[in-house]
């Protein structure tokens, strides 16, 4: 593969586990938020704060990753990205803020009325960010972010059908995810009852992102018109079979509590919309520049890649003993 | 018509400002962070070694509270430091267009690092009862390391935009670049020294004066005044080091950016026999009521009392840098380095010929303030560096005013980051004072996941 594509891959792999891992994250603050009063919710959001406290942190580096290969790598479109989308993105820092900050405040509060002021803002900004990101994605995907700086249009970029539905689907996710990862975790603490309650929200938001997902099919068929063709007849339709019909597995597999197994098919779903959006829009990374227009030197690809081909080394097992610990009983 | 003309450029201009104050407001805020992120797990790490060696349950707890700090500390940090990288597209998009590729490379490690930093930081702060005492200290050593690691990396792209060199423009694009050469560039050595030397220095210093405060009150158990020397010695050994790499930095400035210490040192006119001067304010293009110490600048920065200073008149007046603010920032760090410096070895020779600290309460006053006197002169130390670059974002290759993304409405940007700024300052200080105030070991009981280990 020519360097430009493997970077592309890189980034792609990057965003991926972002969505997967630190979407989690934000969606354990979305049910937060719907855990109820401070009393009822306590147990469903101490097992919440439980599993997300070790590893957020290390989830939410996939997101400096992919801003620093996209610069790295093709430092145009990024340019172009942040000019135009510089609202939303400014929202989905802000909110990435919110989101840190006052989750580690909150851990050490000890006065109601600072837990709830801080599990508030926490809550809030996790619905928010999602949504913001989605939006981006949405301007990205709808080819409404010209090459240029700051060439696009700053409100109707990102506030239109397609980001819209892309704004709400990455909420939906992030929440279905969440609540998917939360049951076996509750399970494996022992809290059979709370496994059962985000089991039925998992089943719930599952049907609810599913439906949400075939409505985002039919906006993006009126307003991306290249990109609806290309997911449903060309290269991107095996990967939004497998999406569908990982959904649908997924679904199953809650209804017969395989609460390990349905982590892997959730996954699954969620990766294969964003491959076969990657797919779908293969090699055009902005309207009439492609990924070789955009590229940045061979050198530049060459050192950066191999830096982290190297660096995996450190990363992969560190990594692996992280989410081992933490993924282990309490013994 | 013109009229509209130049209330268009008046938008513009308001925001070049406005982008500007944000890009230093976020990083003047998140390079204090970033310091604790440096220097506190070395200095936890210290603590919880001497307990673990000597049995020492007083440094074991100190290790304990400190960990915890570090938990919210690190937190505020990452994000605050994400929102920076957000801000290097939204806000200089000029810049990253084109050369984002150049400064690429130290990025992507830094990368690599802020992982390593983060998995590890989450098997610290949560296996400390899960992990036998040995396998939980060695946990810290890649946080220490991955924190130094990425300081480094930072600031060799930051020396990168001091120092631009290892690739060629060609029709707008950047091509034959040489990225192992461009991270490497000439300004790496003496600044990226400069700079993890300066993180230790507000982490040791700062945490001193958390127990320093403490023992004003009255609290002046073994707790209390190990808290306060263990970090102050480790200032105190960095401090001489810190003002022989100023010295260092300085020289390479002279070399590498003579427009910036002629703003430093408010020189004007180029000549041979440069004094330095102290003090002083520069008006009307020269330096007015300023001490001066004759061929002082000379020596200084080229060790040869009658070697040639350029001055401020070799550019062209839209060249130069704002050079009160350079100058008085320079000369604030320059004070704040040999105070803190007294402050160190008054500790040094009273253990030497006492065995103990000094009784006096100025020690403990003194003491107190170090901490807000270090982050101020590391504050100095960037906006010197920063604002001494001006008007180039990338020096003599690309201008700030062309860097800036030229879409309307920056400003609003910048009152929001601004309040929000305002908030998590008041947000990050209570908490912290919060955390200081409670007693020792954690009881609360949502700490079950860090209090489960029995410190006592
Ligand atoms: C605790 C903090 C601290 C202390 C005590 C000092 N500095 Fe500093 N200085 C910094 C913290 C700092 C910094 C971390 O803020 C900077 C900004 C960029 C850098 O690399 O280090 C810096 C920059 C900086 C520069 C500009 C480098 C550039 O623009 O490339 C010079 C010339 C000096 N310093 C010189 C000194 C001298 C002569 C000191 C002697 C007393 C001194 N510094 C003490
Ligand atoms: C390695 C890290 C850093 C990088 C990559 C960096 C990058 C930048 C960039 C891109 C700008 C805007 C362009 C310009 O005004 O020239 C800027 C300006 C500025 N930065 Fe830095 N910076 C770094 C560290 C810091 C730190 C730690 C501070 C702490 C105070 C700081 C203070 C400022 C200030 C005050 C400005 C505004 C200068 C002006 O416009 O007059 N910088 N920096
Ligand atoms: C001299 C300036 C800087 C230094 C010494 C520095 C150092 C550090 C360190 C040690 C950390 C981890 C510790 C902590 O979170 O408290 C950190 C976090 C971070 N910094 Fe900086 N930084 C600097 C400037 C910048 C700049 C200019 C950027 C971006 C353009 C940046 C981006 C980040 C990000 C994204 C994180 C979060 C990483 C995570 O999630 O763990 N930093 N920085």
């Amino acid at each position: 593969m020519p360097l430009p594509d493997v970077m592309l891959a890189v980034l792609w792999l990057g965003l991926t586990a972002y969505v997967l891992f630190a979407g989690a994250d934000f969606g354990g603050g979305v049910w937060d938020l719907l855990a109820g009063g401070a009393t009822a919710g306590q147990r469903q959001r101490d097992q919440i704060e439980h599993s997300i406290g070790p590893v957020w942190e290390a989830n939410h580096v996939w997101l400096i990753f992919v801003i620093v290969m996209a610069w790295t790598g093709f430092p145009s479109v990024f340019a172009a990205i942040a000019s135009t989308l510089y609202i939303p993105l400014t929202f989905a820092a802000l909110g990435i803020i919110g989101r840190g900050a006052a989750f580690a405040f909150r851990k050490v509060s000890t006065r109601l009325w600072q837990r709830r002021l801080f599990g508030a803002t926490f809550a809030f900004s996790s619905l928010a960010t999602p949504f913001f990101l989605g939006t981006v994605a949405g301007a990205i995907a709808s080819g409404r972010v010209p090459p240029g700086i700051a060439r696009g249009d700053l409100i109707g970029s990102w506030v239109n059908p397609t980001s819209l539905v892309a704004g709400v689907l990455a909420i939906g996710t992030a929440a279905y995810l969440a609540c998917v990862y939360l049951t076996r975790d509750a399970e494996r603490a022992g809290h059979d009852d709370l496994a059962e309650a985000f089991r039925r929200r998992a089943l719930g938001t599952g049907v609810v992102v599913g439906a949400l997902s075939a409505a985002g099919l039919l906006v993006l068929r009126a307003d991306a018109p290249g990109l609806f063709v290309a997911l449903i007849s060309g290269r991107a339709l095996p990967l939004l079979l497998v999406s569908i019909i990982a959904g649908l597995a997924s679904l199953l597999l809650l209804l017969w509590r395989a609460y390990v197994a349905v982590r892997l098919t959730a996954g699954l779903a969620v990766a294969g919309l964003l491959w076969g959006w990657g797919i779908g829009q293969y090699p055009w990374l902005l309207p009439g520049v492609s990924l070789g227009d955009a590229a940045a030197t061979e050198s530049v690809l060459a050192a950066s890649l191999g830096s982290l081909a190297v660096g995996a080394f450190l990363l992969v097992p560190s990594m692996w003993w992280l989410y081992a610990t933490f993924q282990r009983g309490r013994a | 018509m013109s009229h509209a003309i130049t209330a268009e450029a008046g938008a513009a201009l308001a925001d070049l400002w406005a982008a500007r104050m944000q890009m230093g407001v976020s990083l003047g805020w998140h390079i204090v962070l970033a310091c604790l992120g440096v220097g506190m797990p070395a200095i936890t790490l210290l603590a919880e070694w001497r307990g673990h060696r000597r049995g020492d349950q007083y440094y074991r707890l100190l290790a304990r509270r400190w960990a915890r700090a570090m938990g919210v500390l690190f937190a505020v940090g990452a994000v605050s430091g994400t929102i920076l990288s957000f801000e290097m597209g939204l806000l200089w998009p000029g810049m990253m267009g084109v050369y984002g590729e150049v400064i690429g490379l130290p990025f992507a490690l830094e990368g690599i690092a802020f992982f390593i930093e983060a998995i590890f930081l989450g098997l610290y702060l949560y296996a400390w009862d899960r992990l036998p005492p040995r396998a939980h200290l060695l946990t810290g050593i890649p946080i220490v390391v991955a924190g130094v690691a990425s300081a480094f990396f930072v600031v060799c792209a930051n020396a990168w935009m001091q120092h631009p060199v290892g690739f060629r423009v060609d029709d707008g694009r950047v091509v034959a670049v040489r990225p192992w050469a461009a991270m490497f560039n000439a300004a790496v050595p003496s600044m990226t020294t400069h700079m993890i030397l300066a993180a230790f220095m507000v982490a040791g210093f700062g945490i001193a004066s958390v127990y320093a405060v403490a023992m004003l009150r009255g609290r002046r158990d073994r707790y209390h005044r190990l808290g306060l020397l263990l970090p102050l010695t480790v200032a105190a050994i960095i401090s001489p080091v810190q003002i022989y790499v100023g010295d260092w930095a300085a020289r390479s400035v002279a070399e590498q950016q003579p427009v910036k210490l002629a703003a430093m040192e408010g020189v004007f006119t180029t000549a041979r026999a440069v004094p330095l001067h102290l003090g002083g304010v520069m008006i009307d293009d020269r330096l007015r009521y300023s001490l001066e110490i004759p061929y002082g600048l000379s020596l200084l920065a080229h060790w040869n009392p009658d070697a040639e200073i350029r001055g401020l008149e070799s550019v062209p007046p839209g060249d130069r840098p704002p050079v009160n603010i350079v100058h008085w920032s320079f000369q604030i760090m320059v004070g704040l380095g040999f105070a803190l410096l007294a402050l160190g070895a008054w500790l040094a020779w009273y253990w030497w010929r006492h065995r103990t600290m000094p009784r006096t309460r100025w020690f403990l006053r003194a003491t107190a303030v170090s901490g807000v006197a270090a982050v101020a002169a590391l504050e100095c130390g960037w906006i010197l560096t920063e604002v001494g670059r001006q008007p180039w974002i990338v020096y003599e290759v690309l201008r700030t005013a062309d860097a800036v993304n030229p879409a309307p409405g920056l400003v609003y940007g910048f009152v929001l980051v601004a309040a929000i700024y305002v908030v998590l300052t008041v947000a990050s200080v209570y908490v912290m004072r919060r955390l200081a105030r409670d007693v020792p070991v954690p009881i609360a009981p949502q700490e079950r996941d860090v209090s489960g280990y029995k410190v006592v």
